[in-house]
């Protein structure tokens, strides 16, 4: 049933396939963010009571949703990689690390810089400023693991347990809010019942996350080619693409 | 599926399943300590769980909702002293001399740092304002009857800042 699948766990099936998807990742990523920026930040209505501060929400809310979905991405793919020792996975897993963390600091600053002005501190230690911090401590660990080892299936090996081990994180992240009481605000976009935001800032604010999304995508793939070239430099089919594509 | 892979699947699961177990225990030993604050129920009546009380003189958070009517402001000074009250009925008089933050108003949900003192006050030395998940604009605010003015602060209360 999965046979047709294992084909593109071969690394030049894999490159390709990636450089065809790349330049739809990309260019959906622009547009979506585009469209969702211009809309949310010009013309979305202010709010009742922050004014014009809670629109830093169209970076912050994306960023934070995505910075979670990135690590269960990595996370599954390290999982593929350990059990059924396809390189392809560990590399995807390693493309993504960087990328998820970037995206947790986005995160993580944006929402600083809003609750300065509306809660009257940068920083508080509840649960989910804290567990979105370990977050960000754990893409850092799977990055320095993957990269301390010369040998990189060693390399993927550990970084991959640590990534799997983190996935614990992403519940607690996710309900920290619930479980406990905690001075960051409940969930806005609710999937089960109805969103507790007006349809017009709550459109732009679905775009965005969308369109964040397609461009962790986009950047995994770009990221993913490179990490395929590097391990497979001695690879003939390498050798042939450096010929064809010149290196001048 | 062959053997080997079998086995390492079977591994792995085992790390997930241990880890969640481990964690999950650990956080319900640690269930009430991760709490940010007291709510004012658990200040008057102690822990639901545990019973336990703050003690006067402890530094601890309170956080609940500001009593409307209850706001009391001096004129002179930026002292002012409001009520925290909690669905569960609880209800503690917090005291503050700064500043307090934008969203600060009457109905608001706070969360208040500082000192229990005699009588269950709490002197406080930060207040924070404690967003709702509601985002809605001024017409439709205004419609539900709920819009949002800024506190006033005059000359005197600035100039003893």
């Amino acid at each position: 049933m999965w046979k047709w699948l294992h084909s593109y766990a071969d690394p030049e099936r894999a490159y390709n396939l990636s450089g065809k998807l790349l330049p739809w990742f990309s260019m959906l990523a622009i547009s979506l963010i585009g469209i969702g920026s211009v809309w949310g930040l010009a013309f979305a209505p202010v709010d009742y009571q922050q004014g014009d501060s809670y629109r830093i929400i169209f970076i912050h809310v994306p960023a934070a949703s995505m910075s979670m979905s990135a690590y269960m991405a990595m996370a599954t793919s390290a999982f593929i990689g350990l059990v059924w020792q396809i390189k392809s996975a560990d590399w995807a897993a390693a493309a993504i690390a960087p990328i998820g963390a970037v995206v947790t600091f986005i995160a993580l600053i944006t929402g600083a810089t809003w609750g300065k002005p509306m809660w009257g501190t940068w920083w508080v230690w509840d649960a989910r400023l804290t567990s979105e911090l370990v977050l960000l401590f754990l893409y850092l660990g799977v990055i320095a693991l993957y990269a301390s080892f010369e040998d990189k299936v060693l390399a993927a090996r550990a970084a991959g347990i640590l990534a799997i081990v983190g996935v614990i994180n992403i519940p607690i992240i996710k309900y920290s809010v619930e479980w406990w009481n905690s001075l960051h605000q409940p969930a806005t976009i609710k999937i089960t019942e109805k969103s507790s935001m007006a349809a017009e800032m709550l459109y732009p604010l679905l775009i965005n996350i969308l369109g964040f999304g397609l461009m962790i995508g986009a950047i995994t793939l770009v990221r993913f080619r490179a990490e395929i070239l590097a391990r497979n430099s001695m690879r003939p089919w390498v050798r042939e693409l450096a010929m064809t594509e010149g290196v001048k | 599926m062959n053997a080997r892979r079998k086995k390492r699947l079977a591994l792995a699961t085992a790390l997930i399943g241990g880890v969640a177990a481990i964690a999950s225990l650990l956080l319900y030993a640690l269930n009430s300590n991760l709490n940010l604050f007291y709510t004012p129920t658990e200040i008057v009546q102690g822990k639901k769980d545990t019973g336990v009380k703050p003690e006067v003189g402890q530094r601890i958070r309170v956080g609940g909702m500001v009593t409307v009517g209850s706001m009391v402001r001096d004129p002179n000074s930026l002292h002012v002293e409001f009520a925290v009250h909690d669905a569960a009925g609880g209800e503690v008089i917090v005291t503050y001399d700064d500043l307090l933050p934008d969203l600060f108003r009457e109905g608001q949900g706070i969360v208040a740092q500082g000192v229990l003192i005699e009588g269950g006050k709490l002197e406080a030395t930060e207040v924070l304002a404690k967003h709702d998940e509601n985002y809605m604009p001024p017409e439709v605010a205004e419609a539900m009857g709920q819009s949002h003015e800024k506190l006033d602060y005059n000359a005197e209360q600035k100039a003893g800042y």
